[in-house]
């Protein structure tokens, strides 16, 4: 399955791909796309990626995970325009029991943050966009060319 | 001279205006030989002095000589999530 999806997430398609009759534990991590950033109210934004690294560097966070946390684990991304409130990444880890699928979850979530090439540019309700930088000290960069 | 190709995303695409731009070195050519040239393109001046650069997917250490045949990318901070 990809890890990059343009079309709306759906969790139960991808809890049902990793569960198994030996697991008593399903633990999630949705994260949404809220209405403001750094005091600013957000309209809109999109989601733009290095596609084949970022489902191959996607591949191994999940490999790595399934390693260390003895859990199956699935993940999928968003591209392209996400509206407010929906989904822009999902996040299962199935296990026997509930600490490895919450540890397996927060693993992978903080992994895909980190190490994924994926980028975010959000609209504002005051016209202007932004490149968000998690590096910059505003979180974000203001979009378009500089004069 | 060797010719070395770069793919540029998100806000780095739109400082250098293109998302792919061609840039001729030494074929000896390391990691921050290479990010120096693109930091003098116009529009380039923008650019962190260290920004990640990516080499067939991995990332590359600024004195790490470069394979003009590989896949260069260059990354502005990963911001999924």
């Amino acid at each position: 399955m990809a890890f990059l999806q343009r079309d709306p997430l759906e969790l139960e398609p991808l809890v049902h791909d990793i569960s198994a009759p030996t697991n008593g534990a399903v633990a999630t991590f949705a994260g949404i796309v809220r209405d403001h950033h750094a005091g600013r109210g957000v309209v809109g934004l999109s989601y733009s990626a290095y596609e084949p690294m970022a489902e191959a560097i996607c591949r191994q966070i999940v490999i790595e995970a399934e390693q260390q946390f003895d859990a199956r684990v699935g993940l999928v991304h968003r591209l392209g325009e996400v509206a407010i409130g929906e989904a822009a990444v999902l996040v299962a880890a199935v296990a026997a029991h509930r600490g490895p699928a919450f540890d397996a979850v927060r693993w992978v979530i903080d992994a895909v943050k980190s190490r994924v090439p994926i980028w975010k540019r959000e609209r504002y309700a005051d016209g202007s966009e932004a490149w968000v930088d998690p590096t910059a000290v505003a979180g974000v960069v203001p979009a378009g060319i500089p004069g | 001279m060797t010719r070395f190709s770069v793919l540029l995303f998100a806000r780095y695409a739109e400082l250098l205006g293109s998302e792919r731009v061609e840039i001729d070195l030494p074929a000896s050519a390391t990691a921050a030989e290479l990010i120096d040239a693109l930091r003098r393109m116009p529009g380039g001046a923008l650019l962190p002095s260290h920004p990640f650069l990516a080499m067939n997917h991995s990332q590359v250490r600024s004195g790490q000589q470069l394979d003009p045949d590989a896949e260069l990318a260059l990354l502005p901070p990963m911001a999924g999530g």
